[in-house]
């Protein structure tokens, strides 16, 4: 069994794809090759954009599966869209509608209970893409997409991680920002949780609701501060009082900065940031053995 | 009344920072924030809450274990996985995988199976200096942060009419699913706070394909965009081809952080800077391109 690390952090552009990507390269370079790298940040999946050699293996579309009225069978008795919590059946018999909003639906299948004329099937409704992609022989990224319009992000991840093949001996989800349902299937089977956060009030705020969701969730977890030098010290003053622990101090650098504006995040890499990812990861495989 | 709503696409672009400076600029307005997943403009307006309402979250199933006969119906029919035998015997539902579509509910043999709705989330009608302002604190974990949205929006939209106010401000969250539609359907302009970085253009140009869906008119701030002024001009010239108004640039700059530091929007914290200036600059064009629409 694959150890699974997932990187989260509350609020956005604090660091989540930095890390973990640098993680990634880190790890595989120093440690193992049996590792894979998966995109959870199915809105906005930016992993990708930092490894310009990878060559896209696979390509699917990820489906929902939707209900559809056949109106020839139904009587317009409106039981499905009573069944239904998520709003996505409107039933008026006075004029013999029957309509379903694929945008609303979340697949549960209660209608087709609800129907006792045989009136409903499933069909399958496009909501998002998972890619497969090798940097050196072996897929090692996956990122799922979410196609634009669909709020059916939790059902990507969910979808992306069923496809994940498991003869790796570590793997790190990307998580989405937040502390919602898209972060809770990402972390869901998560061994290992990293909080990336940054040294502000914003940082810190959001940082809290995180470590409350980790909590809720029985989940082990620590923090990487990123950004480091900016802002103020209270981040700090919050872990120790939490007895959480500080993974790793990941100092500001504006030259650095540019380089990941540029996509650029794993060539000429400062010196201090190398060193920090580096005793990351040791920190990460003594972990591990330890449990 | 004209509703605005700010958004990114990627998350740490710099929305609320804007959105700060936009609240201490704006007269008669009406404020809200609806990144309700990791809310954080009420940390430099310091919202006095006036008000505290409940929201009623998605449903979470429970078995009575009295009652269950250890059928496994409700286990086989979830298609959220969500219904597991539990150590030592009995079917137990994982409430964070529970989806609350209650069909476990409905089919259960025995009727061993309830649902309450959560009621793990809050909303806030609150004062502050620049106006009023409502929010949310969303239950870790919850679902439906969409439906939580609308009910923000639709709560503010009526107070912003009700004080006759000339602006409803709404700092969205990051992201172009569920939340980010919520906070997009119906409103009059969206201002995209986007970073100057490879990433931050990638998710914009994702952003606005969902905002040209619903076909709302957009201007474009570009943040950090002396991080990387190669991709900054590259982002202004698809912004400009897809008849996207860039109505400023501002560079990266520790006095936004320190602005933040202080609990105060950079208007407040440095009238003078060259950023602050900006803002001011780009608060007056949005309002200008706003009135010519409307």
């Amino acid at each position: 069994m694959a150890f699974k690390l997932a990187i989260c952090s509350g609020k956005g552009g604090t660091g989540k794809t930095s890390v973990a990507v640098n993680l990634f390269q880190t790890i595989r370079s120093k440690w193992t090759p049996k590792i894979q790298l998966i995109d959870c940040d199915v809105e906005e999946p930016n992993d990708l954009l930092f490894f310009r050699d990878a060559k896209q293996q696979d390509r699917s579309v990820i489906h929902q599966s939707v209900p559809v009225i056949e109106e020839s069978k139904c009587t317009f008795c409106g039981k499905c869209s009573e069944y239904c919590e998520f709003n996505a059946i409107s039933i008026m018999p006075s004029v013999q509608y029957a309509a379903i909003d694929p945008n609303m639906c979340h697949s549960c299948g209660a209608c087709l209970h609800a129907c006792k004329y045989n009136a409903i099937s499933e069909i399958k409704h496009p909501i998002g893409e998972l890619s497969s992609y090798a940097t050196n022989t072996k897929t090692d990224i996956l990122e799922g997409s979410l196609r634009i319009g669909s709020p059916m992000q939790t059902r990507v991840i969910k979808e992306l991680k069923r496809a994940v093949a498991s003869d790796s001996e570590i793997m790190i989800s990307d998580a989405p920002p937040g502390t919602s349902c898209p972060v809770v299937e990402t972390v869901s089977d998560a061994d290992y949780v990293i909080l990336v956060t940054e040294p502000t009030p914003f940082g810190l705020h959001d940082l809290s609701i995180t470590v409350e969701l980790m909590r809720e969730m029985n989940k082990s977890f620590g923090v990487v501060v990123n950004k480091a030098g900016l802002g103020d010290r209270e981040v700090y003053k919050y872990i120790k009082e939490e007895k959480i622990d500080l993974l790793a101090d990941i100092p500001f650098d504006r030259e650095y900065a540019c380089q990941y504006a540029q996509g650029r995040l794993l060539t000429d890499t400062p010196p201090l940031i190398e060193q920090a990812f580096l005793k990351l990861a040791i920190d990460l495989k003594n972990r591990i053995i330890h449990d | 009344m004209i509703e605005i709503t700010i958004l990114s696409g990627k998350g740490g672009t710099g929305k609320t920072g804007v959105a700060a400076a936009f609240a201490s600029l704006a007269k008669n307005a009406v404020f809200t924030d609806i990144d309700v997943d990791a809310p954080d403009l009420h940390l430099i307006l310091q919202p006095t809450i006036l008000e505290t309402q409940q929201f009623e979250g998605s449903r979470i199933a429970s078995i009575d274990r009295e009652v269950c006969t250890n059928c496994g119906i409700c286990k086989k029919e979830c298609r959220f996985d969500a219904i597991h035998y539990r150590m030592g015997g009995g079917l137990e539902v994982n409430a964070f995988t529970c989806e609350g579509c209650r069909l476990c509910e409905r089919i259960c043999p025995v009727r061993a199976i309830h649902s309450e709705p959560s009621k793990n989330n809050f909303w806030f009608v609150s004062e502050t200096r620049f106006g009023s302002m409502l929010h949310a604190k969303m239950g870790a974990g919850e679902e439906n942060s969409g439906k939580l949205v609308t009910l923000v929006r639709k709560e503010a939209k009526e107070r912003a009419k009700k004080q006759n106010a000339a602006f409803l401000l709404n700092d969205g969250p990051p992201g172009v699913g569920c939340s980010a539609i919520a906070s997009l359907t119906g409103v009059d302009h969206v201002v995209l706070v986007a970073e100057a970085s490879k990433s931050g253009f990638h998710d914009a140009v994702r952003l606005i394909e969902l905002v040209q869906k619903f076909k709302i008119p957009i201007s474009a701030i570009i943040n950090k965009y002396d991080l990387n002024v190669e991709i900054s001009r590259q982002m202004e010239g698809f912004f400009v081809s897809q008849g996207i108004q860039v109505v400023g640039k501002i560079p990266f700059h520790t006095d936004m952080v320190n602005a933040i530091v202080n609990r105060k929007s950079i208007v407040e914290h440095l009238p003078k800077s060259p950023i602050a200036q900006t803002m001011v600059k780009m608060w007056d064009q949005i309002k200008k391109s706003v009135k010519e629409i409307s």
